[in-house]
C-alpha cells in the first residue's frame, strides 16, 4: 500500500500553543472484532451527526461523526472497519491498523481509542486488547452488549480483567443507549493533553507470538471470566435447520425469492411515483420557461437527469433493508457459508455472494460492497461479473421487447411465456456472470484460492434504530456516488442528442441531426450484422448514461413520444418496425452490453485507474456482440427473420 | 514445523481415531477433539504462503489446545465446514482445515 510512510504532526507544534489543541476537538477511534457492535455504538454516540467519505487515495470508506461529552467537550469519532488483529489483510484492514498507529496519510493520528467488545465473545478480542496495548495508545475496553452477558449469567472479574489489560473498562448496551457516559468520561480522562505525542511501535507479530499472545489472552480469560450460567442455545438450535445442507439451502433460496419479490413489487409503487413526478415536473418548468434551449436543458437534462438517479432510490432501500436485516442478524455470515462451495466452483469467494446480490438492483452499490473481499484477484473478478446480473434498470427495455414481441400466452397451463423469456435473460445474466469468472480465474488468474474463513456470529435481533441509521447511511453514499456520476452524465447526453439542431425545414426527429443521431449513424453499419436498425444504434448513445434511457430515445426516435403513456404507441410501432430476430438480438445485446457509464465510472473510483473499466468495456462488448450476432442469425434460421 | 503432518494409513479404524492426530479437512459433522498442531500447511495450492495461514487461523482461535468439534458440513462434498473452537463458531474450508491436526475422542 501507498501508505507506509508515516505522517504525523508535528508534536513540537501541536503543544506550542496551548489554545489551539484547547480549541480542536479531540479525536478518538472505535476499534473492533466484526459483529462486536461497534457501528451501533458509533450511531448511539454520535447519532445523525456523521460524515461518510472515502479516506484520502483509498477506497475504503471513512465514517466519521461528532460527539459531545457529560462535561461539554466536542470530539470526534472515526468508526474504523472491524478486524481480528492489526495484521491487516483486507484494504478494510490497512486502514484500520494504519489509523490506530497514526500512520494514514492526511489523517491525525487519534488521541485515544475505544476498543469495543462484545462481552459474550472475549476469547479473540483479547488478542486484540493486547496488541492494542503494545502500540501504546491509550484505550479504553467497551463490554458491549452487556445486557446479553448478564442474562447469560456471564461473569467478569471487571476489576481483575481492567488490572490485566493496563486499561479501563466500561460495560455498555449500544442499542439501549447504556453506559455511554460512563465510557465518555473515560475517554475524557484519556485525552488529557499529553506534551509528547505518543509514539507508536509496532510490527507484524510472527506465529510464535501470536501464539504467546493467545495464551495470554487464554490465562487473563480464564483468570476472569467465569463460563455463562445460561448459555445462548438459541444459536446452535436455528443453525441446525438454517445450515442443514438441504434445508439451508432451500430457506436461503425462498429467502432470495421473497427478496427479489419485494424489490420489484413494494419498490414499483414509489418508483413510479417518483417517475411520474418528475416527467410532471418537468413538463412544468418546460411549459413556465421561455421556450428554447434553458427549457429543454432544465427539463431533459436536469431534472430527467436527477429523476433518474432518484427513481433507483425504493429498490435500493429496500434491497439494503433486506441486507443489513441479514447482517445484523448474523445470517450473512451463513448464507456465504451456504453459498461458498457453488460460487468456488466459478471461481468466485464466497464473500462474492453479497456484491452479486446487491447488483440485482444496481452495479453499482454491488461493486462498492466488494471491498468485504480480501484479496485482489478474488475482488476484481466479482466486480467484473457484477454488471451481468440483471440489474433493475435493464427492466424497462425487457419489459417494452417483452411486451411488443412475446404473446401473453400461457404454455404448460400455468407459466406466462412472458414470464418465462423474463427469467430466461435473468438466468442467462447469472449463468453468464458464472461462466466469465469460471474463465478469469482458470485462464487468467490460474492457481491459488484465497482461504474462506468467517466468523459465524450468534444470532440476534437486528435493533430497528441502528438498522434505520445503518439504511440511511448506505442511501446516503448512493446517492452520492451515483449522483456525482449520473448527473454530469445526463447533462453530457443532453448536450449530445440536442446539438447541432436541426436544419429549418427538417422532417426527421430532432435527434437524427444531433451528434448522437450521427454517432448512431456512424456505427450502424457495425450493427446491421447483428439486425440492428439506424434508430436502434441512435437510440443505445443515450442510452449508455444508463440502460433505460434508451426506451425514451427509441420514443423520441420513431417520434411517439418517451413518457410512459406512449409506451403502449411504442410498443405497437415496434412490433411493425422490428422482426423477432431484430428484437430477439436486442435483448440479448442488453444482456451482457456495457450500457452503462456509471458503473464503468464507479469500477474506475474503486480500482483507482482505467484500466480495468476499460477491460470491462471491452469484453462485455464483445459478448453482447457474439451473443446478439448468434441470437439474430439463428433466429433468421429459424425463420423470424 | 513446516512439513504437513502425516496421515494415519488406516485412520478410520476405531482404535487409532482416537490416539493418532487427524487433519480437522477430514473430520466428519459431530467429531469432537483437540487441536493438537496448527502447521499453515493445507496441502493444496494457496493463495498465501503457510506462514500467513498459520497465523490467520491462530488469530481465528485455532491454536494448539483449543476444543473443536465440526457443528456442520455444506452440501456439496460436504464442503465448507463449521465448527466450534472453544466457544467461538467459525466457518472454513476443508483445504485449510487441513493445516489443522486433532486428536479426536475416541468413541
Amino acid at each position: 500500500m501507498a501508505l507506509d510512510t508515516p505522517v504525523r504532526q508535528d508534536p513540537g507544534l501541536a503543544s506550542s500553543d496551548p489554545k489551539a489543541s484547547d480549541a480542536a476537538p479531540a479525536r478518538i477511534a472505535l476499534v473492533g472484532n466484526p459483529n462486536s457492535g461497534k457501528t451501533a455504538l458509533f450511531n448511539a454516540l454520535t447519532g445523525s451527526r456523521q460524515k461518510v467519505a472515502n479516506y484520502a487515495g483509498v477506497t475504503v470508506e471513512r465514517k466519521e461523526g461528532v460527539l459531545t461529552t457529560p462535561a461539554g467537550r466536542q470530539m470526534r469519532v472515526l468508526d474504523l472497519p472491524g478486524t481480528y488483529s492489526l495484521r491487516a489483510r483486507s484494504p478494510d484492514e490497512v486502514v484500520t491498523r494504519d489509523a490506530v498507529l497514526g500512520r494514514l496519510a492526511g489523517e491525525a493520528a487519534p488521541e485515544a481509542l475505544i476498543c469495543v467488545a462484545d462481552a459474550t465473545n472475549l476469547r479473540l478480542v483479547l488478542r486484540l486488547v493486547l496488541e492494542l496495548k503494545r502500540v501504546g495508545r491509550p484505550f479504553v475496553l467497551a463490554l458491549n452488549m452487556y445486557d446479553i452477558a448478564q442474562r447469560q449469567g456471564l461473569r467478569i472479574d471487571l476489576e481483575r480483567l481492567s488490572r490485566e489489560i493496563g486499561a479501563p473498562i466500561v460495560t455498555t448496551v449500544a442499542t439501549r443507549k447504556r453506559g455511554l457516559s460512563e465510557l465518555l468520561e473515560q475517554v475524557e480522562r484519556l485525552v488529557v493533553p499529553r506534551g509528547d505525542a505518543v509514539d507508536s511501535v509496532w510490527r507484524e507479530p510472527s506465529a510464535a507470538e501470536i501464539r504467546a499472545a493467545h495464551a495470554e489472552a487464554q490465562r487473563i480469560f480464564k483468570a476472569c471470566v467465569k463460563p455463562p450460567e445460561r448459555p445462548d442455545t438459541m444459536t446452535g438450535k436455528v443453525d441446525g435447520v438454517l445450515l442443514h445442507p438441504v434445508a439451508g439451502l432451500a430457506i436461503l433460496l425462498t429467502l432470495l425469492f421473497v427478496m427479489f419479490q419485494a424489490v420489484f413489487t413494494w419498490a414499483k409503487i414509489p418508483a413510479d411515483a417518483m417517475d411520474h413526478l418528475f416527467g410532471a415536473f418537468g413538463a412544468w418548468t418546460a411549459a413556465h420557461l421561455p421556450p428554447g434551449l434553458l427549457a429543454s436543458f432544465v427539463s431533459d437534462g436536469l431534472i430527467a437527469g436527477v429523476g433518474s438517479v432518484l427513481v433507483f432510490l425504493p429498490q435500493i432501500l429496500i434491497l439494503f433493508f433486506f441486507i443489513l436485516m441479514l447482517e445484523d442478524s448474523g445470517y450473512m455470515a451463513r448464507a456465504a457459508f451456504l453459498m461458498d462451495k457453488i460460487m468456488g466452483g466459478a471461481g468466485l469467494h464466497g464473500r462474492a455472494f453479497i456484491p452479486l446480490l446487491s447488483s440485482f438492483a444496481c452495479a453499482i452499490p454491488g461493486i462498492m460492497s466488494t471491498r468485504v473481499i480480501d484479496n485482489r484477484h478474488d475482488r476484481l473478478t466479482t466486480i467484473l461479473v457484477a454488471p451481468l446480473m440483471t440489474c433493475s434498470a435493464r427492466i424497462p427495455v425487457y419489459g417494452l421487447i417483452i411486451s411488443a414481441f412475446i404473446p401473453p400466452r400461457t404454455v404448460y397451463g400455468v407459466l406466462s411465456l412472458q414470464g418465462l423469456v423474463m427469467f430466461g435473460l435473468y438466468a442467462a445474466g447469472i449463468v453468464s456472470a458464472l461462466l466469465v469468472s469460471f474463465v478469469i480465474r482458470r485462464v487468467f488468474w490460474r492457481g491459488a484460492v484465497e482461504p474462506f474463513m468467517m466468523e459465524l456470529p450468534t444470532y440476534r435481533w437486528p435493533e430497528p434504530r441502528n438498522l434505520l441509521m445503518n439504511l440511511w447511511t448506505r442511501a446516503r453514499i448512493f446517492l452520492e456516488r451515483a449522483g456525482r456520476i449520473i448527473l454530469p452524465l445526463m447533462v453530457l447526453v443532453w448536450v449530445l442528442s440536442t446539438f447541432p439542431y436541426p436544419p429549418p425545414g427538417a422532417t426527421g426527429p430532432a435527434i437524427d441531426y444531433s451528434i448522437a443521431g450521427r454517432i448512431g449513424h456512424l456505427v450502424e453499419p457495425l450493427m446491421r450484422p447483428i439486425g440492428f436498425n439506424w434508430q436502434m444504434t441512435v437510440a443505445l448513445v443515450p442510452g449508455f448514461a444508463a440502460r433505460e434511457v434508451a426506451v425514451a430515445t427509441l420514443g423520441t426516435v420513431y417520434a411517439v413520444g418517451g413518457d410512459a403513456d406512449s409506451h403502449a404507441a411504442l410498443s405497437t410501432l415496434l412490433q411493425h418496425q422490428w422482426s423477432l430476430a431484430t428484437a430477439l438480438s436486442f435483448l440479448a445485446w442488453y444482456v451482457f452490453a456495457p450500457q452503462c457509464a456509471a458503473t464503468l465510472g464507479v469500477v474506475k473510483r474503486e480500482t483507482n485507474g482505467w484500466l480495468w473499466p476499460s477491460v470491462m468495456f471491452a469484453y462485455m462488448l464483445t459478448l453482447a456482440y457474439i451473443a446478439s450476432f448468434v441470437t439474430y442469425h439463428v433466429a433468421v434460421a429459424l425463420g423470424a427473420g | 514445523m513446516s512439513e504437513a503432518f502425516a496421515l494415519s494409513p488406516d485412520f478410520n479404524s476405531a482404535e487409532s481415531r482416537a490416539e493418532v492426530p487427524r487433519s480437522l479437512g477430514l473430520a466428519r459433522r459431530g467429531d469432537r477433539g483437540v487441536i493438537v498442531k496448527v502447521t499453515g500447511v493445507s496441502g493444496a495450492a494457496e493463495a498465501i504462503d503457510a506462514q500467513e495461514l498459520e497465523r490467520r487461523l491462530l488469530e481465528m482461535g485455532f491454536v494448539e489446545g483449543a476444543r473443536i468439534e465440526v457443528l456442520h458440513e455444506g452440501l456439496f462434498g460436504r464442503d465448507p465446514i463449521a465448527v466450534r473452537v472453544d466457544d467461538t463458531r467459525v466457518a472454513l474450508r476443508r483445504r485449510e482445515a487441513g493445516a489443522v491436526a486433532v486428536k479426536f475422542d475416541g468413541r
